[in-house]
C-alpha cells in the first residue's frame, strides 16, 4: 500500500508538485504519466526517501521500497552477482545473514525470475540495455520489497525489449504482490502493466482513472496525451 | 537614482562584484560540505565500520598504481635540485654537506609535497571522477535506496587507504629522492658517492620523520576526502563530472600547500 497525501515540493521557487494525493493498494500498479519535467520522477524520489517533500505525507507498507532507475543505475565496478547481492552483502541488518551458498541461490533465483541465467560474472558494460534493465529488476527485488517503483522502465529500449520488460513488471507484481508505481511515457506500458493511471501536468493531478477510461475519452488532457496532439490544454512551451 | 542603479547594473564593476559574491558563496558551501563529510567519515572510521575487501583494493589503487609516477617525480625533483646545487656547493668547499642538504630537503619537504601533487593528479582526480560518474548515473541514489550508507560504503575505504598508503609512499619516495640526489651530484660535480652518502646521515632527524609521517597521514586523508566530496556533490551530466573533478584537484592542491605551510610553521618555526 502507498498513500500519498497533499504532496508539495518546490525547487527554489518553482512548484514541481502541487498538492498531489493518491493511493496504491497492495498488489496494484499505478502508472504516472505526464510531460518530461512534470514532477513524475520527483514523486518516486520522495516515496523512496531520496528527496524530502516540503509538505504532505507519504505512507507505505512495512518493508523495503525498491526502485528501478531509468538507466538501470547498475554499479559498473561490480559484476552482475555483486550488483544483485549488494543489499544482502552491504546492508547493516543483512550483512552477515546469508552464507555464500545462500547468496548464490538467491541471485540465481532472482536472475531466473527476469529470464536470465549464467551471467553472474559479467559486468554491466558487457550487457545490452534490456539485460541491464532486467538485472536492475533482479537487484531491486532481492530483499522482497513491498513497494516497487519503476522510473521509465522502457526508456531507450527497442519495442521488443520494451514488451519483455512490461511482461516482467506484470510478472513481478504477481510474484511479489507488491504495490507498484510505473512512471512512463509509453502507452503500451500503461495498457500492459497498469491497473490505474494518474496524469500530472505542471505539478497538478489532472486525471486519475483506469487505463480504459483514459483511452476511451478521459478528459481533454488525456485525449491530448493519447493522440499525441500539439493542440490541447497542455502546452510544451519553455517555462 | 533609479537611472544610476540601472546604469550600475550594466557596469563591469557590478558583474565583477556579482562574480566575487558567487565565488565567496561557493567557497563556503564547499568548505561546509568538506567539513560535513569529514565528520561523517571520521564517525564511521571511529566505529571501525570498514569493508576490508574494498579497503585492500583501494590501498592497491592508491599506493601501488600511483607508485611509478610518484617515485619518478620525486626522483627527478631530487635530480634537478642536486644538479643545480651540488656543483655550487662543491666549488664553495661544502662537498661534505651536499648529501645532508639534499636529504633534509627531500625528507622535510620535497618528498612529501611532490608525492602529494602526483597523488592528487593521479588518484585524487580518479576518485573524484569515479564518484561523480556514480552520482550523475544515479548509482549513488541506488546505493541509498538499497539502504546502504554511501559515505560508509564509498568514503571510508577510500579515505582510510589514503591515510595508510601515503606514509608508505612518502618513505619510498624519500628513499628514491636521496639515492637519485647522490647520482645527480656525482654526475654534476664529480662528488664521490662516499662523500655524499656519508653526509646523508646528518640530514636525517627522528623528529623530521615523525612530523612527516603525521603529515603524510593528514595528506592522505585530505586528498581522498576532498576528492570524494566533490565527486559526491557533482550534478548534471558529463559537464558536471568534469567540473567536480577540476574543483577537486584545485581544492586538494591548495589544501596541501596550506597544510604544508601550517606544518612548517607549527613544527619547524
Amino acid at each position: 500500500m502507498i498513500k500519498v497525501n497533499n504532496l508539495i515540493k518546490k525547487f527554489n521557487d518553482k512548484v514541481v508538485l502541487d498538492n498531489i494525493s493518491f493511493n496504491v493498494n497492495d498488489g496494484e500498479t499505478l502508472a504516472i504519466v505526464g510531460f518530461s519535467g512534470s514532477g513524475k520522477s520527483t514523486i518516486l524520489k520522495i516515496i523512496c526517501n531520496l528527496l524530502e517533500q516540503d509538505s504532505g505525507t507519504v505512507e507505505t507498507s512495512k518493508g523495503d521500497i525498491a526502485m528501478v532507475f531509468q538507466y538501470s543505475a547498475l554499479f559498473d565496478s561490480l559484476n552482475v552477482f555483486d550488483n544483485i547481492a549488494f543489499a544482502l552483502t552491504e546492508r547493516k541488518d543483512l550483512k552477515h545473514k546469508y552464507s555464500k551458498e545462500d547468496l548464490n541461490s538467491i541471485v540465481k533465483q532472482k536472475l531466473m525470475l527476469v529470464g536470465l541465467t549464467g551471467i553472474e560474472d559479467k559486468f554491466p558494460s558487457e550487457l545490452s540495455g534490456g539485460m541491464q534493465k532486467r538485472v536492475s529488476f533482479a537487484r531491486a527485488i532481492v530483499t522482497e520489497p513491498k513497494t516497487i517503483l519503476y522510473d521509465e522502465p522502457t526508456a531507450g529500449l527497442d519495442p521488443i525489449s520494451s514488451t519483455l520488460i512490461e511482461d516482467y513488471i506484470v510478472r513481478l507484481k504477481e510474484e511479489t504482490h507488491a504495490s507498484s508505481i510505473v512512471v512512463t511515457h509509453q502507452m503500451s506500458t500503461i495498457k500492459r502493466t497498469a491497473d490505474r493511471v494518474l496524469m500530472i501536468y505542471k505539478g497538478k493531478k489532472v486525471f486519475e482513472g483506469t487505463p480504459e477510461e483514459m483511452l476511451n475519452g478521459g478528459n481533454d488532457y488525456t485525449k491530448q496525451f493519447v493522440t499525441a496532439s500539439l493542440n490541447g490544454p497542455m502546452q510544451m512551451l519553455a517555462e | 537614482m533609479a537611472k544610476i542603479h540601472k546604469l550600475f547594473k550594466t557596469s563591469a564593476t557590478y558583474h565583477l562584484l556579482k562574480l566575487l559574491r558567487y565565488q565567496v558563496e561557493d567557497f563556503f558551501t564547499n568548505l561546509g560540505e568538506i567539513s560535513k563529510m569529514s565528520v561523517q567519515t571520521l564517525f564511521f572510521l571511529s566505529k571501525g565500520k570498514i569493508d576490508f575487501k574494498e579497503l585492500i583494493y583501494q590501498c592497491y589503487r592508491f599506493g601501488v598504481t600511483s607508485l611509478p609516477i610518484t617515485l619518478s617525480i620525486v626522483g627527478m625533483t631530487s635530480i634537478i635540485v642536486a644538479t643545480q646545487v651540488a656543483s655550487e656547493m662543491v666549488k664553495q668547499g661544502g662537498e661534505n654537506f651536499v648529501g645532508m642538504m639534499i636529504t633534509m630537503l627531500i625528507i622535510r619537504e620535497a618528498g612529501i609535497i611532490m608525492a602529494g601533487f602526483a597523488i592528487i593528479s593521479m588518484i585524487g582526480s580518479s576518485l573524484a571522477s569515479e564518484i561523480a560518474t556514480m552520482k550523475v548515473t544515479e548509482q549513488i541514489d541506488a546505493i541509498r535506496v538499497l539502504k546502504v550508507n554511501p559515505i560508509q560504503y564509498l568514503f571510508v575505504p577510500r579515505v582510510l587507504s589514503g591515510m595508510l598508503m601515503m606514509p608508505i609512499i612518502w618513505i619510498l619516495a624519500s628513499l628514491i629522492g636521496v639515492i637519485a640526489g647522490g647520482f645527480a651530484s656525482n654526475l654534476a660535480s664529480g662528488l664521490s658517492y662516499r662523500a655524499y652518502f656519508d653526509s646523508v646521515w646528518y640530514g636525517i632527524y627522528i623528529y623530521d620523520i615523525k612530523v612527516n609521517l603525521l603529515k603524510a597521514v593528514v595528506y592522505g586523508f585530505v586528498i581522498s576526502l576532498i576528492s570524494c566530496t566533490f565527486g559526491y556533490n557533482a550534478n548534471g551530466g558529463a559537464k558536471g563530472v568534469g567540473t567536480s573533478t577540476t574543483k577537486a584537484v584545485v581544492w586538494t592542491f591548495v589544501s596541501i600547500v596550506i597544510l604544508d605551510m601550517v606544518f612548517a610553521i607549527s613544527f619547524f618555526f
